[in-house]
């Protein structure tokens, strides 16, 4: 299960529209060792494309680079399919099962199509799922949006930006 | 004096659980060679078995992506770091 914040959820879906019709992306970074997506960070996407997206390479090498700093890694690998539904693609699926992915990943894929009939939404609803994909093989599963991670922690140890 | 290599999460496995492992080679494609004696099952994860560089996998000496440099045959040097990514990319 995916548990995420809705503040962060809302940032997925904001980068997802405001790129459309091309496709976004972006991560959303937490603590190494946890679960925890809080750190949303929406990348370029190089492609530029409504069909393909591909973060630039010495963009993620920064990325990688500051996550190793902060100690984090990253929990949630985002993007979104601009006419298509949101199911991970050949190229989603061939990308997450690559040597060096991290089977840990939670792959979240939005969709930013215009409903027609048939798919039980309308209009602009925005389509967000989740999914693990381990050699090849993608789970569905189940997303939990909590209002605040905060309430999870002690206040003592509450950062307000 | 030897080449440091970043090794990502996943392929740690490979490294006794080890974050950086150092290397010799004078070129990437020899520093993985030299990896692999050491860290068996790397080079496999690395190269494909036409000996190209994995599609998707990023491989950077220093700050360059091997990609525009020669990719197996960028040429390596003591001194030099080497970070592993995977690569980040899909579509519809």
């Amino acid at each position: 299960m995916l548990r995420i914040d809705r503040a962060t959820y809302d940032a997925i879906v904001a980068h997802a529209r405001k790129d459309h019709p091309d496709e976004a992306c972006g991560v959303v970074a937490g603590p190494e060792g946890t679960e925890r997506p809080e750190r949303f960070v929406p990348m370029l996407n190089a492609a530029r494309s409504p069909t393909f997206y591909e973060f630039d390479s010495a963009d993620l090498l920064a990325l990688y680079r500051e996550m190793d700093d902060r100690d984090e890694w990253p929990v949630v690998v985002y993007h979104s399919h601009t006419a298509t539904e949101a199911y991970p693609s050949r190229t989603d699926i061939g990308y997450a099962s690559g040597p060096a992915a991290d089977p840990r990943t939670h792959y979240v894929l939005v969709s930013t199509r215009h409903h027609g009939p048939g798919t039980g939404l309308s209009g602009d609803d925005v389509e967000f799922r989740s999914y693990r994909i381990v050699d090849g093989e993608v789970s569905e599963e189940e997303v939990e949006i909590v209002e605040s991670y905060l309430f999870g922690h002690s206040p003592t140890t509450v950062v307000y930006d | 004096m030897a080449i440091e290599v970043r090794i990502p999460t996943i392929l740690r496995t490979h490294t006794g659980g080890n974050k950086t492992v150092e290397g010799s080679g004078s070129t990437l494609g020899a520093l993985i060679d030299d990896l692999d004696s050491k860290h068996s099952g790397l080079k496999d994860r690395l190269v494909t078995e036409e000996g190209k560089l994995h599609r998707f996998v990023n491989v950077y000496v220093n700050d360059e992506d091997v990609r525009f440099t020669g990719a197996l045959d960028t040429e390596v040097k003591d001194g030099d770091s080497v970070t592993i990514l995977p690569a980040v990319a899909g579509g519809c």
